[in-house]
């Protein structure tokens, strides 16, 4: 593909994630008001931490006054699901140049680790894909939370407008990409049976890092070759 | 509270500990062959990620198991599904599966 050719392609793919960050964005932002912080404040957090989730907890604790440890270490295991995402990514991280791979690797996010590994495993991509993609992405989530924070509790309805669909929307789309014979979808099943189980049981985001390395594990197994 | 060192510290120290589960199987896995049980595993990863991220967001509200009419993101997911499964366009799915969430809480 053309660089500009590969520009347009990431830009359309962002879209579902742009529609998901915005009101997610917005809605820390109001949080965060609420727990005392400025605007500045948000967007520094934003700008050197960009996980959703782990923001959201980090916010929360702040409002109740807690201390920085702790907040680091919670950060550190919530976020520790990257590290399959990179994982992952990584065998498609060798069609560019390697220099980038600590850069680009920055920006991996759920939904930008959903949507680059379905591109990447369908066509070869370069470094003006996974940026293109990425800093649109990122620009999104730094700037809605700013804006969230500004503007409190004024925001309109978002749940009204179906943006709660929009991520769940992208996850399922994405999803029946990956279904390449029936083997994959039992273990997208098994995964998304797990995940609520953990949800239950455990605390803290560990459902997905949890109920991924299982059915991953149990594909394994009943791969036959 | 305004912008003090220590909030400063926070973040960044919040970033560092995300940017490392980010940056260090990419680096370094990048760089050599990986072990053929393992590309097998990571063959499993999306599938495994995007459902375990999927099913608590579509039939869990606020935190608790919410299965039938009283939920629009889990009817919004089954009436998007043929469509997501046929046509693997996201943009339609998310369109259409916003569209229904719209009507729902319209007329619901």
């Amino acid at each position: 593909m053309h660089k500009k050719e590969e520009f347009l392609f990431a830009i359309k793919r962002v879209f579902p994630i742009v529609m998901g960050y915005l009101p997610v964005g917005f809605a820390l932002g109001v949080m965060a008001a609420d727990a005392g912080l400025s605007p500045i404040q948000m967007g520094l957090m934003s700008l050197f931490v960009y996980a959703g989730s782990a923001q959201f907890i980090a916010v929360d604790m702040l409002g109740s006054g807690i201390s920085a440890i702790p907040i680091i270490i919670t950060t550190f295991l919530v976020n520790l699901r990257h590290f399959l995402f990179s994982a992952s990514l990584a065998p498609y991280f060798r069609e560019i140049k390697q220099s980038l791979i600590p850069l680009i690797s920055f920006f991996i996010t759920d939904e930008t680790f959903a949507v680059s590994i379905t591109d990447a495993e369908q066509r070869p991509l370069s470094h003006i894909y996974y940026f293109s993609l990425y800093i649109t992405a990122y620009s999104c989530w730094v700037l809605s939370t700013i804006i969230g924070t500004t503007l409190g509790n004024l925001i309109p309805d978002t749940k009204a407008l179906g943006f709660d669909f929009a991520l769940p929307g992208m996850f399922l789309a994405l999803l029946c990409m990956q279904f390449k014979n029936a083997r994959f979808i039992l273990i997208a099943l098994i995964s998304g049976l797990l995940s609520i189980f953990f949800i239950h049981i455990i605390p803290g985001n560990w459902n997905v890092i949890l109920a991924t390395v299982i059915a991953a594990a149990i594909g394994v197994l009943i791969d036959e070759n | 509270m305004k912008i003090d060192l220590n909030y400063i510290c926070l973040v960044l120290g919040m970033g560092f500990v995300t940017y490392l589960s980010r940056m260090l199987p990419a680096t370094l896995l990048s760089k050599q062959e990986i072990p053929k049980v393992f590309v097998k595993f990571l063959n499993f990863v999306p599938a495994a990620v995007l459902s375990a991220l999927l099913f608590p967001g579509v039939l869990m509200t606020e935190n608790k198991l919410n299965i039938g009419f009283s939920n629009p993101l889990l009817i919004a997911a089954v009436l998007t599904f043929p469509l997501a499964y046929k046509t693997k366009n996201m943009f339609a799915t998310v369109l259409l599966g916003m569209g229904i969430v719209i009507l729902y809480n319209y007329f619901i």
